[in-house]
């Protein structure tokens, strides 16, 4: 097809000439683009009125659509359209929703909210959200916290006791452990003595001496750590005081060393320096009582409580 | 339209109203069965009762709040998506072997499209009268006659649409509840605006762009056109036996008779158009094998009228393969099934039906999952013990409450503890978890690696179904 037939068949012009000859050719756009155009012209009025838009002074174009809830207090609010009005619609409305099961916890004794299966199923979905926001930083997701730093909550060793209520009197007021720097007050030689003793109370090999010796001065006012450890060195709930005689190690990294020498090491080390990091914020305050009575039913499950 | 424009405009043109002529036949009688069949399926199905103890007494509810499709006695729930994958493959495969087979079978006779363009154009036919009557309508100018015709059409369509849109919502809620609560306004918001979307969209696609959308917006009508092979069975016009050696030619005085016509080098095609007429694509299929015919056989039955009127043999359009037509000595057409991509589809479509098939019957009337908690893996207790949890979620996949029990095999007894809950009682489509816990003395411990927990429903030992469960311990234990 040649270039001059091609022109006279297929393009349009606009009818206008200048100069004697030169035209312009008319290539509208398609109709279906500038309907689409159209509505999407209409779409942005539409648009505007409903939802916020404007700038306007020192505030915005609120648009007619509002948004209205109940928060917790039970008041009706209502906002203009916009995401964080959306946002608290929907948590007030999860709330809502929630509040039956945290009304029937906090009716319910311990004892039956865990033996109830449909609390049962609550408590590990709630709990568990809970925890993750609150517990979580410190005990890890799963509870089983950082060896040298947080307890481990899911075993079956518990330093302030793992009844119901001993679990709530924890959340509730926080604790904090502290054991004093007996590097100040006892030579090298004695807290080696101490360590091997502490060993020997968890079948860990030890030097059989020096565990002697250090049974001595366990008892003895020098060291004096029967005090807090108690005379058979299972430790006191009262005060939080460890038990010395189990597998369960808190401060000391004994299950992370590998030779008897370094388990006895581990031990030698807490001694000498003690302790001023055991401590854990109060939750009274923060969370509210229902919320403090899933949490502890929650923990008490994770190791089996007692 | 201005002329030399089309290789430009190729692809899309305005659409040209298509008036198609009503035939009689083979083909139409069974498209007209397939038709109301499936019409009496779709628009029945959500009406026919069914009942249940703990949902709407539906035979088909696809249930989505409860998270379950119910479908008459069978319970989907969304661990079962597999079944779906499945279905969509089967649904793939049915479609290419068919294809293979014999052509566009699906677009032709069962496609929605197709099924709902008949019954508009059904409805068109009834209020505007045949073809010339539809095409004299359209013709001449807006008057009270064709203001009432058309618009009667319109509005006939729209109702069919709305019903069309208003029965697949049927489909997800109790259907009488449903529509009461549609017309008194109280229906979820998505009920209005699916039922919209449909309702527009059905008028749309088989009221005003019908053919079109088989040219312009389906993709299965053209990749089924790659489908296609010499040995294929689709719509074909015998060109040979059509044009003879001189070309088609009305049967005027002189060239009525078959004789007639083969001494004057005439072939058997009378030319009377009306193969052109009754097609639905507006297509005149004596152009050869084309992408916008469904292969809906119409034109064969007219083809077929108009030869028996002049007592000629049948056939001049027929189901016919590409190469028993180009053949030097055609012989009657036949379904050609050995082939190795036929088989191959073939074998494909059996394997996964019955693996549907058994996977359906065989399900239990439960769900488990146990999930050893991984944090930690293990916990060492005070006397040296070694303590795994697991978290067991069970879905209650039967009709009624079930309580199920949870025991060991391959650790001592006494070794699991359940805590409070010995056993757990979950009501129908629910699931209940259970937190199981495994407590071993170091020694057994370093030899334990696995172990089975068995989760038996009450009163039906025979469904007991045991998992193999994992048991870790301290690495030094093993060493």
């Amino acid at each position: 097809m040649s270039e001059q037939k091609l022109q006279s068949q297929t393009v349009q012009t606009t009818g206008h000439a200048w100069d004697g000859d030169l035209q312009e050719y008319n290539n509208p756009l398609p109709v279906w683009w500038v309907y689409t155009f159209y509505v999407t012209v209409v779409f942005a009025l539409v648009y505007w009125t409903i939802y916020p838009s404007w700038p306007f002074g020192k505030g915005w174009i609120g648009g007619l659509s509002n948004i209205t809830y109940v928060n917790s207090d039970g008041q009706t609010k209502t906002h203009s359209w916009n995401t964080r009005a959306l946002l608290l619609e929907d948590m007030n409305r999860a709330a809502i929703a929630q509040k039956p099961y945290f009304d029937k916890v906090a009716a319910m004794s311990y004892a039956q909210v865990a033996k109830d299966p449909d609390m049962n199923g609550f408590i590990l979905s709630a709990g568990k959200a809970l925890f993750s926001d609150n517990c979580a930083p410190c005990h890890q997701a799963g509870g089983q916290g950082v060896v040298g730093f947080f307890p481990n909550l899911t075993d079956d060793d518990w330093l302030y006791g793992g009844s119901f209520d001993k679990i709530h009197e924890t959340i509730m007021g926080g604790r904090h452990g502290y054991m004093p720097t007996f590097s100040e007050v006892l030579s090298p030689e004695q807290i080696d003595q101490l360590a091997n003793y502490v060993a020997s109370l968890s079948g860990i090999g030890h030097d059989a001496t020096r565990a002697a010796a250090g049974n001595a001065l366990f008892h003895s006012e020098t060291a004096a750590c029967y005090y807090c450890h108690g005379a058979d060195a299972k430790g006191r709930k009262e005060i939080g005081s460890a038990n010395l005689t189990d597998n369960i190690w808190l401060w000391a990294n004994v299950p992370a060393a590998s030779s008897a020498e370094g388990k006895v090491a581990a031990i030698r080390n807490v001694i000498a320096s003690g302790l001023n990091k055991g401590v854990m914020p109060a939750w009274a305050g923060r969370l509210s009582p229902e919320q403090i009575k899933v949490l502890t039913v929650y923990v008490h499950e994770l190791g089996g409580g007692q | 339209m201005q002329t030399g424009l089309e290789e430009q405009l190729g692809l899309y043109q305005k659409r040209i109203p298509i008036f198609t002529r009503s035939v009689k036949g083979r083909f139409r009688r069974f498209k007209t069965t397939v038709l109301l069949l499936a019409y009496a399926i779709y628009f029945l199905l959500p009406w026919l009762p069914w009942s249940r103890l703990d949902a709407p007494s539906q035979a088909v509810l696809f249930d989505l709040p409860g998270r379950r499709f119910l479908i008459f006695g069978l319970t989907v729930y969304p661990q079962d998506v597999v079944w779906l994958a499945l279905l969509l493959f089967i649904a793939a495969i049915l479609l290419f072997f068919v294809t293979g087979l014999v052509g566009r079978a699906f677009c032709g006779y069962f496609c929605f499209q197709t099924l709902w363009t008949d019954f508009f154009i059904w409805i068109e036919h009834k209020i505007q009268g045949e073809r010339p009557a539809r095409v004299r309508l359209y013709r001449q100018p807006w008057n009270r006659e064709k203001l009432l015709k058309v618009g009667g059409t319109h509005v006939l369509w729209v109702l069919a649409s709305f019903w069309t849109g208003m029965t697949f919502v049927a489909y997800y809620a109790y259907a009488p509840q449903l529509v009461l609560d549609f017309f008194t306004g109280q229906a979820a918001a998505a009920a209005y605006i699916t039922v919209s979307i449909l309702t527009i969209s059905t008028y749309a696609a088989a009221g005003l762009m019908r053919e079109q959308i088989c040219t312009y917006v389906c993709p299965y009508g053209r990749f089924q056109s790659v489908m296609y092979e010499p040995e294929t069975l689709a719509v074909h016009y015998d060109a040979r036996r059509g044009e003879g050696a001189h070309g088609r030619a009305s049967a005027r005085t002189g060239q009525r008779t078959l004789d007639e016509r083969h001494e004057k080098g005439l072939g058997d095609c009378v030319d009377c158009g009306l193969c052109v007429q009754v097609c639905p694509t507006g297509i005149d299929i004596r152009d050869g094998l084309q992408y916008k015919c469904i292969s809906c056989g119409l034109c064969i039955d007219a083809c077929n009228t108009i030869m028996d009127s002049f007592g000629f043999p049948q056939g001049l359009i027929r189901y016919d393969s590409e190469q028993n037509l180009a053949a030097p000595e055609p012989t009657a057409p036949r379904v050609e099934w050995k082939r190795l991509k036929t088989i191959g589809y073939g074998a494909a479509l059996i394997l996964m039906s019955a693996y549907l098939a058994y996977s359906i019957g065989t399900r239990g009337s439960y769900d488990r999952a146990v999930n050893q908690i991984r944090q930690p893996l293990y916990v060492v207790l005070s006397n040296g013990d070694i303590r795994n949890r697991y978290q067991v979620r069970i879905t209650n996949k039967a009709a009624q409450d079930q309580t199920y029990e949870i025991s060991a095999s391959g650790i001592p007894a006494g070794a699991l503890d359940l805590g409070n809950f010995r056993e757990i009682t979950i009501k129908p489509g629910h699931s209940g978890l259970v937190q199981a816990s495994v407590r071993l003395a170091p020694e057994l411990a370093e030899h334990t690696h696995h172990f089975e927990l068995v989760i038996t429903p009450k009163g039906k030992p025979s469904e007991a179904r045991s998992e193999i469960v994992r048991f870790d311990s301290p690495k030094e234990a093993h060493d």
